[in-house]
């Protein structure tokens, strides 16, 4: 199990594409919601936890279809599903091998970033926690919607379809964290709540995804 | 025995479906024809909705088989995981596309009731919110039926995306309270509560929900039909093509 986190981490970062771009493009996210909505200081305060946590979403979207989709096309994914390694054992690990390289990576850019967008001081606490906490359930649903349109020749566009509609939940309780932390409120309901979410799906979902991946080896 | 799992089988069912398919359009034509006109011109205006209030003979029963649609295909795809019944399969996804519609009437018979009531064509109220994300649901449960080429693949897959939407749009559900407190009412068509809708509303509803219910089933047995017929002849046309 650890061969195939280090692995796939090692795929990640050298073989380019994705470990970095899901940073950059979180950036220019960033960089570009002041541009469309203007560099007010108190409007950038009163949406930064919703940017951070969109932004944060799509990045991690964006490199879902790696999970699966080129073990699958030079065909390690059926080796890898003969191995003595339980198919549920596999989605785990390929989906915190995505978390490491987008959720951890995105908790730790966000606070970088925050400043850009006028997030006050009392809500990065939240915002890192909530995004700690909140990032896993992304990757274990985002594994679940690769493992759904792994076959699929051009399954991009269908797999956000699948998945953003799933990502809502975290969405909500992930910004009302970060923005109840901002005006001073208490932000630990939200927060167990989502991460209850996360855990949930850690559990759960591994189940859904190797079944559907079974299917889509068939 | 007569068992209900009889009519898994494809010409059982075609025979059972095609004799109770007019009587079910009959009913339904019959229910939305009373239901509707009772309630749109038997009943009086309310004294501060004025005649707006008749929305609800559209709005309420579409939003409850909006929610139902995707119950009825939640235990179709179980029945279709768990025993394999093809006939089941294919009525999840003729139920797709109806339920969608029962989603969009709702959204948009709800927004042409908001905007004299509210003030506004949409408010990001949990429910409104609900239904917009559960049409999300429908879209994407379609939208992979359609991008799959193998049948029995697409079968499988589009079932567990049910399975494990429901839980999602479970929890969206309940995720939207936290972010917004709503312009709706709270329920008041329940048996047990004292506060419901004035009996001269509630049984011409009544009659419009029995319609909506019947009008369903017809769509979904109609289309499930088409389905099988369409099955029927592929394989026709891929044997003429073998010999």
């Amino acid at each position: 199990m650890i061969a195939l986190l280090l692995r796939d981490l090692r795929l990640a970062v050298r073989a380019g594409g994705g470990f970095g771009l899901a940073i950059a493009f979180f950036l220019i996210v960033v960089t570009l919601v002041p541009l469309g909505v203007g560099p007010a200081s108190g409007l950038l305060e009163e949406i930064a936890p919703g940017i951070l946590w969109i932004a944060a979403l799509l990045a991690s979207l964006l490199s879902l279809d790696r999970i699966f989709a080129l073990d699958f096309d030079d065909g390690s994914l059926d080796l890898l599903a003969t191995a003595p390694l339980p198919l549920e054992g596999l989605v785990a690990i390929k989906a915190l091998a995505h978390w490491i390289t987008t959720g951890l990576a995105l908790s730790l850019a966000a606070l970088l970033l925050a400043p850009l967008l006028a997030l006050p001081a009392s809500a990065y606490l939240w915002l890192l926690l909530s995004l700690l906490l909140g990032t896993p359930a992304l990757s274990m649903i985002g594994a679940f919607g690769a493992a759904l349109t792994v076959g699929l020749r051009r399954g991009g566009l269908l797999l956000s379809l699948l998945v953003l509609p799933f990502y809502v939940p975290v969405l909500i309780l992930g910004a009302e964290t970060v923005r109840r932390g901002a005006q001073g409120l208490d932000p630990t309901t939200p927060l167990l709540l989502l991460a209850a979410l996360s855990c949930g799906t850690i559990a759960l979902l591994p189940f859904a995804s190797a079944a559907v991946l079974r299917i889509n080896l068939r | 025995m007569a068992s209900l799992w009889e009519y898994a089988n494809p010409r059982k069912f075609m025979a059972l479906s095609g004799g109770l398919l007019p009587w079910v359009s009959a009913g339904a034509a019959l229910c939305l024809v009373v239901g509707l006109v009772w309630g749109f011109f038997f009943t009086p205006d309310d004294y501060r909705q004025g005649s707006t209030v008749k929305i609800i003979y559209l709005h309420v029963p579409s939003a409850l088989m909006a929610i139902n649609a995707w119950f009825m295909m939640l235990v179709a795809s179980l029945i279709w995981l768990i025993r394999r019944h093809h006939v089941s399969a294919l009525a999840a996804k003729a139920a797709a596309p109806v339920g969608a519609v029962m989603t969009l009437i709702a959204l948009v018979t709800g927004a042409f009731w908001g905007q004299p009531m509210w003030g506004t064509w949409w408010a990001w109220d949990p429910r409104l919110t609900s239904f917009l994300i559960l049409f999300l649901f429908y879209l994407g449960y379609m939208a992979l039926w359609s991008a799959i080429e193998n049948d029995d693949t697409a079968a499988d897959l589009t079932s567990v995306l049910c399975l494990v939407g429901t839980v999602f749009a479970v929890l969206s559900r309940y995720a939207v309270n936290f972010w917004n407190q709503g312009l709706h009412q709270g329920a008041s068509l329940s048996l047990d509560k004292e506060e419901n809708v004035a009996d001269i509303f509630y049984f011409p509803l009544l009659v419009a929900i029995a319609g909506f219910v019947l009008l369903f089933v017809a769509l979904v047995l109609l289309r499930t039909r088409t389905e099988i017929r369409l099955r029927r002849m592929r394989a026709l046309v891929m044997r003429e093509q073998i010999s």
